[in-house]
């Protein structure tokens, strides 16, 4: 199967990815031929197969709801490229000017 | 030459005080300026916090040597190790190869690294690695390649390339890895080194930076299977931090290979009897013909020792490569949403936040990261779920079941590790797909969730290193080391060493 560009740049917008144009050709023409070796896959068939998620035993894992030292809020903040006020600093979410 | 020594062997000399720690540390130091500006396998170099760690490792082995408790040391006590740059060492840039966590300083340490400070390591350094460990040659780090210390034309192998070429020149006495599809074995046979990689949930993965969480594995690499033994041993067991770790006791693999059958070293007696498999789909049409003539001679090594050698069968190999590279990328997709330029990292601004995200990633992330996040995203999209992830979980179903009835019949699975030997820097970074058929040998482990170990088996007419491969099911690490070192004891391929001049 061939990806076209148009999807190319459907999975890179949902994946936060912003891809020159050259990107965008090269990854068209290399996801595609890996796409296609994948496509072995749908010649199994795996109707009646559970899918596998994690080779472990699905459990629960319980802890006592106990108050632990945790790590300074400087420490947390020492790799933030904006802190303001001991929070993370962002540009803004919500556009609030008045229309 | 220090820099030589099996971790074993430098245990003894530390313990019966011939050498110190200090002196160990300051030989490798040396070794690492003769000859790291060729083979590049460190991304970072902690001298003064090795030094520092040596100096109260020889007060540690001073005063249990006045106590007459030396026999109770950990065994790791004063030894120089190196650590892939994806496991956080507190206080340490810790990069995963990628411009994106250029200076990332690592707030905690991870579980195996606190393992190892109480087992009294020395840290020498953080090695190179594709980035976020997504790579079989160690070319997509966004720093440099690392060379192959057999030959500095060619890749070390990877993802854990930095390490496994540290161990092989010499540059460290043992180091860290992590296996996610073959990481810590590919490289390993790639350089002549024994890499084992653990059970999924031997190890905890607390500190280890996520790639694809149902199959990383932090695993080691040492110039043999003793030294494979001891720092499986210091890293081993259940954290609570890590909610898939597993509480299984951990045996001293130590003692289990060394009390193999009559108790003497060498003789290789404790595998009499033991079951081993060689699975028929593991021999294909392409593979390099020398890596099979090496191979099939050390199972016939293996055989000679007493073991029981019978082919079986693993059907649905061919589909191990499709299934791994659409999960492992749609488990990346999900971990490395996580590099939004926000807490930490690389953040490049955006006139708007969403702006923000796009820029940061588009710039921090190199080529094959941005090309699994890619497959990841489009494998777990609306309206290709079922099509794509859905049905490789379904397959990974028919290839840990392949394995569970093949384990029912045989105790070690033997086969080759990869199917060439190490290829040259630059030979495969254009075709994605034909660096990733290297891997086609380690990637079914991991979705399988055994554990596995590579070691020396020959060199080809290029004196490239050849790989064996030994499988065995969850948490059999005792027999899967009691096969390797077995078989390492009846051959002498894990004592050369490649010849690096000193170019300082």
């Amino acid at each position: 199967m061939s990806l076209t560009l148009s999807e190319v740049e459907h999975i890179a917008e949902l994946a936060r990815l912003a891809l020159t144009d050259d990107e965008k050709a090269l990854f068209r023409e290399q996801l595609s031929a890996i796409l296609d070796y994948a496509a072995i896959l749908q010649k199994v068939d795996t109707s009646a197969i559970p899918p596998t998620a994690t080779v472990l035993p699905l459990r629960n894992v319980m802890r006592d709801d106990a108050v632990q030292p945790s790590m300074p809020v400087e420490d947390v903040l020492a790799n933030a490229p904006a802190a303001e006020d001991d929070c993370f600093r962002v540009t803004a979410i919500l556009d609030v000017t008045p229309s | 030459m220090l820099h030589d020594l099996t971790i074993h062997a430098a245990a003894d000399l530390l313990r019966a005080g011939e050498i110190s720690s200090v002196q160990l540390t300051e030989a490798l130091i040396d070794r690492i300026t003769d000859v790291d500006n060729d083979v590049k396998a460190y991304l970072t170099l902690l001298p003064e916090l090795a030094l520092e760690q040596a100096a109260e490792s020889d007060k540690t082995i001073a005063a249990a040597r006045a106590a007459g408790s030396l026999a109770a040391l950990p065994p790791l006590t004063g030894i120089p190790l190196a650590i892939k740059d994806v496991i956080t060492v507190e206080g340490v840039r810790t990069t995963c190869g990628s411009k994106i966590l250029e200076n990332y300083i690592a707030p905690y340490p991870a579980t195996a690294i606190g393992k190892l400070v109480d087992s009294g390591a020395v840290f020498l350094g953080k090695t190179n690695t594709d980035e976020f460990a997504m790579g079989s040659s160690t070319e997509n780090s966004a720093y440099f390649p690392t060379h192959n210390p057999w030959d500095l034309s060619r890749v070390p192998g990877g993802s854990s390339g930095g390490s496994a070429a540290a161990v092989a020149a010499g540059e460290c006495l043992g180091a860290l890895g992590s296996d996610t599809g073959g990481s810590v074995r590919q490289p390993a046979s790639y350089c002549g080194v024994v890499g084992l990689k653990p059970t999924y949930g031997r190890v905890s993965r607390y500190g280890l930076v996520a790639f694809a969480s149902s199959l990383d594995q932090i695993g080691t690499l040492a110039k043999d299977v003793t030294d494979a033994a001891l720092l499986l041993g210091a890293i081993a067991g259940y954290d609570p931090r890590d909610s898939t770790s597993v509480s299984v006791p951990v045996p001293d693999y130590l003692a289990g290979i060394r009390d193999q059958g009559s108790g003497v070293r060498g003789q290789g007696s404790g595998i009499r009897g033991l079951r081993v498999g060689v699975p028929k789909e593991y021999f294909i049409p392409g593979m390099q013909p020398e890596v099979e003539a090496a191979v099939r001679a050390a199972i016939r090594v293996i055989a000679d020792l007493g073991a029981e050698v019978r082919e079986i069968s693993l059907p649905h190999t061919d589909l191990a490569l499709p299934v791994y590279y659409l999960i492992a990328p749609a488990e990346a997709s999900a971990n490395l949403a996580r590099y939004d330029g926000i807490r930490y990292g690389l953040s490049v601004p955006g006139e708007t936040l969403w702006d923000g995200y796009r820029r940061t990633r588009g710039e921090g992330f190199g080529s094959e990261v941005k090309r699994r996040i890619m497959l990841g995203a489009y494998a777990l999209s609306a309206g290709y779920y079922d099509a794509y992830y859905l049905k490789a979980q379904q397959a990974r179903t028919l290839i840990k079941q392949d394995f569970e009835a093949a384990l029912r019949d045989v105790d070690v699975i033997a086969c080759p590790t990869a199917p060439t030997t190490a290829f040259r820097i630059g030979e495969k970074t254009d075709d994605p797909l034909s660096m990733y058929l290297g891997d086609v040998f380690t990637l079914s482990l991991n979705l399988a969730g055994m554990c596995g170990i590579s070691l020396p088996c020959g060199f080809d007419t290029a004196g490239m290193p050849i790989g064996l491969q030994l499988m065995a099911g969850a948490f059999q690490e005792e027999t899967a080391l009691a096969a390797a070192f077995a078989y390492e004891q009846a051959t002498e391929w894990h004592l050369r060493r490649p010849k690096l001049e000193a170019r300082s």
